[in-house]
C-alpha cells in the first residue's frame, strides 16, 4: 500500500515568527490523522499549508492523485489544484458560513459541489442531494431551505454533506466539531466515523479537543510554537505521554 | 504467538519535577496459541501496564514484544493499528464509546472494521449480547447508561466479536454474577480452543485456576523503585 499524502518538511514563517516548522508525516488510505495544540501553536496554518490555500516557505506535499500517481500539491498550477480541491479533497471549515454559500439553498449548497465537476442533470443532482442530505440526518423538507435557517448542528451537518458527495479520498476538517454542544457533538462524531469508515476516506483533523481525537483519530500529532513535539498511535500518546508538553496538555483535561 | 523479552518500562513525569518511576525490568515470557497466562502481582506490580505495553497503548522502554510478526516495541502506528483489526483483541477493564452509539453498533464495529458486511456483523453482535444475557430491548441504546456489569459485558462482546488469535483480558470477571462469570469462562475456554493465545489478569482466583494455563508475577519484574 502507498501514502495518499506524504508530507516533507513543511515550513511556514510569518515574517519573523514560526507558522509550523519542518512538519513530516505520510498518510495512508483509511487514516485518520488528528492534530492538537493550544491555541496558536500552528495546526491552522499547517492545515491550511497541506490543503494549498496558504502558500507555505518550505516543503513537499505529495498527494497521490487519481490521474498521475504522486504529485507536489505546492508545485501545481492554481487551476490543477482547484480541480484537486473539487474532486480528491474536500475541506470542513470550522464555522459552516465559511464553508457553506448561505443564500443558496441546502439542495443548492450540495448540488453545487456536483455541478462543479461536470454534473448536469437537474432530477440526478436533486436525488445526490436528497440522499446526502439524508445520511446527514437532515429532512428531506428542508431541502429548499436556506442554511440561514438551520442551526449550528445542522449547517455543519450540511457542511460535510456539501464536502462528501463528491466522493473525495482527503477530508481536511478545522475544528469540526467547535462551536456545538456536547450532544450535538457526540452526533456528529458518530456520523464522521461511519463515513470514515464506509467511504475509506482519510482525514486530518485539527481540534483543541482531546475527548473528539480519542475518538475520532488513529494517530496524533501534537504542536506546541510551530513544531510537531510528539506523534504516535492516539490512545498511546494520549495514555502514555512522552513529552513534557503532552504530558501537561492530557492532565489539563477536566474530567467530568 | 505471544513473546515477550526482556523488557523494561519507566516513566519519566516532566510536570512532576521530571521524576522517572522504573515500572518493569527484564520482563519475559511467551504464550503459545491456545494457551492461557495470567499476570498475577499486588496492585500497583505492573499488571496493567504490561497489558498496555502489549497492546501498544503503553511505550516499551527496552526489549521486544513480539505478536505475530510484528514486534510491537518498534512497529509504527500503522503496523499496531493493522495488528488491533487484525489479530490482537483487548478487552479493557472500561468501556470507551462514542455516545449515543447503540449497543449492537459498537459491538459489531471490530467485524465492521475487518471488512464484515453490515448484516454479518450484526448477526454475530446480536448472538453475542444474547449469550452475555444483555436484555434485547437494551441492544438499541447507548451502552453509557448501562450498570457496571452491562457494560463490562457489552466489553466482553466487543472483545470476542472478531476471532483474534492473540487476546488481552483486562479483569474479565470482575464486577459480574455466576451465571454471567461463567458464560464470560467458557467464552475464553473456546477462544483456546480455537487456538487463541490469551494474557489475562484475574483477581478472581478460582476462575484463574480455571482457564490459565500458567501464570507470571509481575512483581519479579519489579526494579529497584523509584529513583
Amino acid at each position: 500500500m502507498t501514502a495518499l499524502l506524504r508530507v516533507e518538511n513543511v515550513t511556514k514563517h510569518y515574517g519573523t515568527r514560526i507558522g509550523c516548522a519542518e512538519v513530516s508525516f505520510e498518510l495512508y488510505p483509511g487514516e485518520v490523522m488528528g492534530i492538537v495544540g493550544e491555541s496558536g501553536s500552528g495546526k491552522t496554518t499547517l492545515l491550511n499549508c497541506l490543503a494549498g490555500q496558504l502558500p507555505c516557505d518550505a516543503g513537499r506535499v505529495m498527494f497521490d492523485t487519481k490521474t498521475s500517481g504522486l504529485r507536489d500539491v505546492l508545485a501545481m498550477s492554481a487551476p490543477e489544484r482547484r480541480m484537486l480541491a473539487r474532486t480528491d479533497w474536500a475541506f470542513v471549515q470550522q464555522h459552516p458560513r465559511d464553508g457553506l454559500r448561505m443564500n443558496v439553498s441546502a439542495g443548492g449548497n450540495v448540488g453545487e459541489r456536483l455541478m462543479a465537476v461536470g454534473a448536469r442533470h437537474y432530477g440526478e443532482i436533486r436525488q445526490a442531494a436528497t440522499d446526502w442530505l439524508a445520511r446527514v440526518e437532515i429532512e428531506a423538507g428542508r431541502i429548499d431551505d436556506r442554511p440561514t435557517t438551520f442551526s449550528g448542528g445542522m449547517q455543519q451537518r450540511l457542511q460535510i454533506a456539501r464536502n462528501l458527495v463528491t466522493g473525495p479520498r482527503l477530508v481536511f476538517m478545522d475544528e469540526p466539531t467547535g462551536g456545538l454542544d456536547v450532544s450535538v457533538q457526540a452526533r456528529l462524531l458518530d456520523l464522521l466515523r461511519g463515513l470514515v469508515r464506509e467511504m475509506g476516506l482519510s482525514a486530518i483533523v485539527v481540534t483543541h479537543d482531546l475527548a473528539v481525537v480519542r475518538l475520532l483519530a488513529d494517530r496524533l500529532m501534537v504542536m506546541k510554537d510551530g513544531h510537531v513535539v510528539e506523534s504516535g498511535l492516539t490512545d498511546q500518546v494520549l495514555d502514555d505521554p512522552q513529552h513534557g508538553y503532552t504530558q501537561l496538555l492530557v492532565s489539563s483535561v477536566l474530567q467530568v | 504467538m505471544i513473546s515477550v523479552q526482556d523488557v523494561s518500562k519507566s516513566f519519566t513525569l516532566h510536570t512532576q519535577g521530571a521524576a522517572v518511576i522504573s515500572v518493569l525490568e527484564g520482563a519475559s515470557f511467551d504464550v503459545a496459541p491456545g494457551c492461557c497466562v495470567g499476570l498475577i502481582g499486588a496492585s500497583g506490580a505492573g499488571k496493567s501496564t504490561l497489558m498496555r505495553m502489549l497492546y501498544g497503548n503503553y511505550l516499551t522502554a527496552s526489549g521486544r514484544i513480539v505478536i505475530g510478526d510484528i514486534d510491537v516495541a518498534q512497529a509504527a502506528p500503522r503496523e499496531i493499528m493493522a495488528l488491533r483489526r487484525d489479530t490482537l483483541g483487548y478487552v479493557s477493564q472500561f468501556l470507551r464509546v462514542v455516545p449515543r452509539v447503540p449497543t449492537v453498533d459498537v459491538v459489531a464495529e471490530p467485524l465492521l472494521r475487518r471488512g464484515a458486511s453490515e448484516a454479518e456483523a450484526r448477526e454475530r453482535a446480536c448472538a453475542l449480547l444474547a449469550r452475555l444475557n444483555i436484555p434485547e430491548a437494551l441492544w438499541a441504546l447507548s451502552p453509557t447508561t448501562f450498570s457496571g456489569g452491562e457494560q463490562q459485558r457489552v466489553n466482553i462482546a466487543r472483545g470476542f466479536a472478531a476471532p483474534y488469535p492473540a487476546l488481552l483480558l483486562d479483569e474479565p470477571t470482575a464486577s459480574l454474577d455466576p451465571t454471567n462469570r461463567n458464560t464470560v469462562l467458557a467464552m475464553i475456554e473456546e477462544a483456546k480452543a480455537e487456538g487463541a493465545a490469551i494474557v489475562g489478569i484475574f483477581h478472581d482466583v478460582a476462575a484463574r485456576d480455571r482457564v490459565c494455563d500458567g501464570v507470571i508475577d509481575v512483581t519479579d519484574f519489579t526494579p529497584g523503585g523509584v529513583q
